[in-house]
């Protein structure tokens, strides 16, 4: 198993930006929300939101690996 | 260590230049200044080179002789450094080293970049390149988002405001339309860089620094030779360079860039004063937030105090402690590579007393601050009058 297959888990919004001038490979998805989640693990990761906007403090879940990348979404 | 002295200035002006190429930059930047330290290139014991990304934004590799040989310096060092947008404030930081140390007298540092021959997405992934690629930049991180992210968290720690953040581009903005070498000289109000468009919230166009073409040089001596090139040298009093991780979620705290604060902790004690003796300053104002916070780390206002103390105007040149009279990296431009460096002749310029309109009522002692990234190099340097 790598690291990209194992869950990050939940965590908390340390800081966020919903991004509206995207890179090129990103531009049909903008404008998108990022976010460096503190995981309840421990350490920190940049990860994509999905779904809600989040806020600095609100909870957040791992959903899965996309193309490498972390998604996580507001819990309810 | 011997005492080090900049002895020539030389500047481009910063825009979007078309028909103008890297090298031909360059050049430009580095003859000016070797004009006015009255020095023949066959003097020249070292060319040092700042540049990001030529090999990215024009293709060229190797860059320090291609552009040394051009300007008639050979048979010597000649080196590129790379630090992303702090590139020539490190080159510069290894000039003074090979000069304090006595293994070099005559070293010319060139910091340049050629950036709008490229499209704008282009531009960004480019400069994305500074960033963690296995990690923040994959994720959909730009470089604006990196500097949202910082000055979000720093809103919620410390109640800045998005009207602090205009206030940094007002600022830079007024003192921009008075610099002739200014890529943008177009006053703005709050209310207009409150309506900018959005890049990433909770920064807006007005936020964010320009994509330039330009270059600029200085020449280092030791101080005692420089008297044999110019009337007016200006002494480098303290100077450091430091690191740190590429990556922001790698940070313990976004709300302040630590190899900022070593480096000027370090600058300091070399010069032997603090942030109260500096009278004025050039700050690396890549985005607003990241002078609010360069301001912070430097010392000249309380941890979270940054965006009220420019808000109140006292870093306007009128005010008690002028930040980036120059226009900054907001307005004068932000030729990645030359950066440092310009921000070097901006402060000699006013040391010397020859910034025209622009010039300060005190300015004997200034200094430079150079952020590399989202804060992974920092050099700031202290100069006064020798």
């Amino acid at each position: 198993m790598n690291a990209a297959q194992v869950s990050p888990g939940s965590g908390e919004i340390y800081t966020e930006t919903v991004v509206h001038s995207a890179p090129e490979a990103l531009l049909a998805e903008a404008p998108y929300q990022i976010a460096i989640v503190a995981l309840d693990a421990g350490g920190r990761l940049t990860a994509r939101i999905e779904g809600e906007r989040v806020s600095i403090g609100d909870r957040v879940d791992f959903v899965e690996y996309r193309n490498g990348v972390a998604f996580f979404a507001k819990r309810k | 260590m011997r005492a080090v002295a900049v002895v020539g200035i030389g500047k481009t002006p910063f825009g979007a230049f078309p028909n103008r190429d890297l090298r031909s930059l360059a050049v430009e930047a580095a003859e000016n200044c070797l004009a006015d330290a009255h020095v023949r290139p066959s003097q020249v014991d070292a060319f040092h080179l700042g540049n990001f990304a030529g090999p990215s934004f024009v293709g060229q590799s190797h860059l320090a002789p291609y552009v040394a040989a051009s300007v008639g310096v050979s048979g010597v060092p000649a080196t590129r450094f790379e630090a992303a947008c702090a590139s020539s404030g490190s080159a510069f930081f290894h000039a003074f080293s090979i000069v304090a140390a006595g293994i070099c007298d005559l070293v010319l540092v060139v910091g340049v970049e050629k950036m709008t021959s490229q499209p704008t997405p282009r531009v960004a992934e480019i400069l994305a390149s500074a960033g963690d690629l296995s990690g923040e930049i994959k994720a959909g991180a730009t470089f604006p988002a990196l500097f949202a992210m910082i000055a979000r968290r720093h809103m919620h720690q410390y109640g800045t405001t998005r009207e602090h953040l205009a206030a940094v581009a007002v600022k830079n903005h007024a003192n921009g339309a008075k610099n002739p070498y200014a890529h943008m000289k177009k006053v703005i109000t709050v209310e207009q860089a409150l309506a900018g468009k959005p890049v990433a919230d909770p920064l807006t166009l007005y936020d964010c620094s320009l994509v330039s073409d330009g270059a600029a040089a200085v020449l280092v001596a030791p101080l005692e030779r420089a008297a044999e090139f110019t009337s007016k040298p200006v002494r480098v009093l303290g100077i450091a360079q430091t690191s740190d991780h590429v990556a922001l979620d790698q940070k313990e705290d976004i709300t302040s860039f630590p190899a900022i604060r070593k480096a000027g902790e370090k600058a300091y004690r070399m010069a032997g004063f603090g942030p109260a003796d500096i009278e004025f300053a050039e700050l690396h104002d890549c985005f607003t937030i990241a002078e609010i916070i360069a301001m912070e780390d430097l010392g000249f206002a309380g941890k979270g105090e940054g965006g009220p103390y420019v808000a109140e105007g006292r870093t306007c040149p009128s005010g008690e402690k002028p930040v980036n009279t120059s226009g900054g990296l907001k307005a004068k431009g932000h030729p990645v590579g030359a950066t440092g460096v310009a921000q070097l002749c901006d402060i000699v310029m006013q040391i010397r007393g020859e910034a025209g309109e622009l010039q300060l009522r005190r300015h004997s002692i200034g200094l430079a601050q150079n952020l590399g990234g989202s804060g992974a190099t920092g050099v700031v340097t202290i100069l006064g009058e020798a």
